[in-house]
């Protein structure tokens, strides 16, 4: 009985995938489990293996060819055979697939393939329980994606309730974690489920729930690879000014930027907000429990982000003392790749060049850029009558595949509080 | 609630159902002067006369043929075998006969007899008397088959069996028979098709019949110890097979082991998993394993009937498999 070799789903986003490599020839004998070839998936190169004994005998796309998950590559059978039905007669899948006859391969007509199973998993060569099918269609998981953990890969119940779990346990985390730090921003949203994760060791990993999947393929399709949204939000920036002054009123050693200010109060202001210290990891989102501060610094030749690690531990000096080390570091073109990798987050100051306010591109896989424009005196209407304030606009870029308009609306209120009561850093 | 043996719940069944209905009497080897091979019939003799317990020559297929007459004349008899391996000789009355006669007769020659003994291996009794005949006797249709666990049950399906007016083969353990278990006084019966949940539990549903019951109960047991929680589904009744009680627990737990003392081959718990894989596929996470003997006649020798019988490490062995924990 012949066996189909299909373009797998190898991993749980993959829709299509690159035969990178054919390991096996026509006319090998190959055993279910052998390797018969190597994929490109979307995030790294897998190896495709046999679902039956038998030999090679069609290899259905050149290497270097991309298929679409279900699609018939090859065909695994007994010597003497009749594979026509596989080789032959059925119309082109819509895959963007070569007319390109495979090599070695006598029989074998130009191109054939078998109809698209619709982003579902293959039927055939996935093993599982029937309850787990089951289980998968409920939860709208899909089962080729998964990694089987029984007999020959089989996927099994406790497999789907493990793909299905890690939403529900990052949900129960967050619950039990409202009570204690929801009040560190007071004036923060009541029930402020966004400031409540919690994150042991360096960063947590919480899979995609299929509603998560939802809004970033959806998002996505509409506006282009990253879904950006836009918050911007009007800052009141004199007492940060008065911090300054009386900083540097002890001494030249302690005149700090702005900017320097902005970034601490950004590490705070993640380090309460995790939900937007993240990285969009395709399968996963990745928070950090570590705000590592990428700040833009312009270079004649362009753009680079250095990172600031660790800024929600770093004072005022330390945090000042790195950015111009490593601004002076980038313009020299010295800075090495552990200095510019690794950021969680990132802020864009234009203010210098005197720009009001503008929208930063997110830098991936990070979830969120702050552009921060010019700070001017303005007019503020205050208690009857118009005094002037020191004004800043800032504008949170957010990639709406991992943060929600609500949850960067809190993470700008808590910044906000930060740098309008600059002493609460102290808190 | 006294706690009583097996064997003397069954004969407590025998005595409540002869002063009940003087139709029913009980006939085979040895069951009157020396009041039962097993002491089943232990005082009825004394207490209801030879009349209504006959001790018989060594000829099964004859006594059994007279009891078949005489629940054509309208008797109710017992037919004890002295174990079921000595029924074979008989069986041609047991399935050609008592099996059809209602069927064949149109419905004027109902069978309200019951057939009764000892079935399975013991302990070294050799190849040819430690068989389990449950899967041959159910394959017959017009016969219902049941196998009691516990002393409780046996008393209840005897007093069921004997007022069916269908024939009844019942299947008793000769290790079963000193057992102890709590059996009221009262006249309650156990109906025939009713399997009972003698463990609950969430992972695993373990389904068995006869002295098999006691060694799923022990895996439940020994399971519990490590958090693995045991439906056990005793049948009681093998035909007419209680699919409900079945289907009901192994789409709760999603496992299933089926224990029996018979060969594998056709036997009990093949149609066990024909239910389950017809009424419960959508449910289940493993292929349903079976315990049973191996598939091979009893060997005498002790230690290669330990290692031919269906057996506590083997059930582990199964439940552990279908779990995925091994």
């Amino acid at each position: 009985m012949a066996t189909k070799v299909m373009m797998e789903a190898l991993s749980p986003t993959m829709e299509e995938g690159r035969l990178v490599k054919w390991v096996k020839n026509v006319g090998d004998a190959v055993k279910s489990g052998d390797t018969i070839g190597e994929v490109e998936t979307d995030k790294a190169i897998m190896e495709l293996v046999a679902r039956g004994d038998g030999i090679l005998r069609a290899r259905l796309i050149p290497e270097g060819t991309t298929a679409t998950v279900g699609v018939v590559i090859g065909v695994i059978a007994a010597a003497d055979e009749d594979i026509t039905a596989f080789t032959g007669g059925s119309a082109p899948a819509p895959a963007a697939v070569p007319s390109a006859a495979a090599p070695a391969a006598a029989p074998v007509p130009t191109v054939a393939t078998a109809p698209v199973a619709e982003s579902a998993a293959p039927s055939g060569p996935v093993r599982s329980s029937p309850l787990a099918r089951r289980m998968a269609a409920e939860k709208g998981v899909n089962i080729g994606a998964i990694h089987g953990s029984g007999p020959g890969g089989r996927v099994i119940r406790r497999d789907i309730e493990g793909a299905a779990a890690a939403a529900p346990v990052a949900a129960s985390n967050t619950a039990a974690a409202t009570a204690a730090p929801a009040a560190a921003s007071s004036k923060a949203a009541p029930t402020a489920v966004a400031t409540a994760m919690q994150i042991d060791g360096e960063f947590k990993d919480v899979p995609l729930t299929q509603m998560r999947k939802t809004i970033a393929r959806r998002l996505s399709e509409s506006i282009g690879p990253v879904p950006t949204f836009y918050l911007t939000s009007e800052i009141d920036m004199t007492k940060v000014g008065q911090l300054r002054e009386q900083m540097v009123a002890n001494g030249d050693q302690y005149k700090v930027s702005v900017n320097d200010i902005i970034i601490k109060a950004v590490a705070i202001a993640l380090t309460r907000h995790p939900e937007c210290n993240a990285h969009w990891m395709g399968d996963a989102i990745r928070y950090f429990s570590a705000a590592h501060v990428g700040v833009a610094v312009a270079t004649d030749d362009g753009l680079i982000v250095p990172v600031i690690r660790d800024a929600q531990l770093k004072g005022l000096g330390q945090i000042g003392k790195e950015a111009r080390e490593l601004a002076k570091k980038a313009r020299e073109r010295k800075l090495q790749p552990a200095e510019f990798t690794g950021g969680t987050f990132s802020v864009s100051n234009l203010g210098m060049f005197g720009i009001d306010q503008f929208t930063a591109i997110i830098n991936p896989p990070e979830a969120a850029i702050l552009a921060v424009g010019a700070t001017e005196t303005k007019p503020v209407w205050e208690n009857g009558q118009f005094v002037p304030r020191q004004r800043m606009r800032v504008t949170l870029s957010c990639d709406h595949r991992v943060i929600d308009g609500a949850v960067g609306a809190k993470f700008l209120h808590t910044l906000r509080g930060l740098l309008e009561a600059p002493m609460m850093m102290l808190f | 609630m006294a706690v009583i043996t097996y064997r003397d719940a069954l004969n407590m069944a025998l005595r409540e159902e002869m002063h009940r209905d003087d139709r029913v009497f009980l006939m085979g080897e040895e069951v009157a002067v020396y009041q039962g091979a097993y002491k089943v019939s232990k005082g009825l003799l004394q207490e209801f006369g030879e009349m209504r317990v006959v001790d018989t020559p060594i000829t099964e297929l004859g006594f059994a043929g007279v009891g078949v007459g005489a629940a054509m004349a309208g008797l109710r008899p017992i037919i004890e075998f002295m174990t079921w391996n000595f029924a074979l000789l008989a069986i041609d009355q047991v399935v050609n006969a008592a099996a059809k006669m209602l069927y064949m007769s149109g419905g004027q020659f109902p069978m309200p007899m019951v057939f009764r003994g000892p079935n399975g291996a013991a302990l070294q009794l050799g190849a040819q008397h430690s068989q389990a005949w449950e899967s041959w006797l159910a394959h017959i249709p017009g016969l219902k088959v049941v196998a009691p666990a516990t002393p409780y049950d046996a008393k209840g399906l005897l007093k069921a069996a004997i007022r069916d007016d269908n024939p009844v083969c019942f299947l008793e353990g000769e290790m079963l028979y000193n057992t102890k278990g709590e059996v009221p006084d009262d006249d309650y019966i156990v109906p025939i098709g009713k399997a009972e949940l003698k463990r609950e539990g969430e992972h695993v549903t373990l389904v068995s019949h006869g002295k098999m019951v006691l060694v799923a109960l022990q895996a439940a047991d020994q399971m519990a110890k490590e958090g693995i929680m045991c439906d056990v589904v005793d049948l009681r009744t093998i035909r007419p097979m209680d699919v409900d009680a079945i289907t009901a627990s192994v789409k709760k737990t999603n496992r299933c082991v089926v224990v029996e003392e018979g060969w594998e081959v056709c036997g009990v718990g093949a149609q066990v998993v024909d239910y389950v894989q017809r009424h419960c596929f959508d449910y289940l996470d493993a292929p349903v394993l079976r315990v049973h003997q191996a598939d091979a006649p009893m060997p005498y020798t002790k230690s290669l009937e330990k290692a031919a019988k269906p057996d506590l490490p083997k059930t582990i062995a199964a439940i552990r498999q279908v779990l995925y924990l091994d």
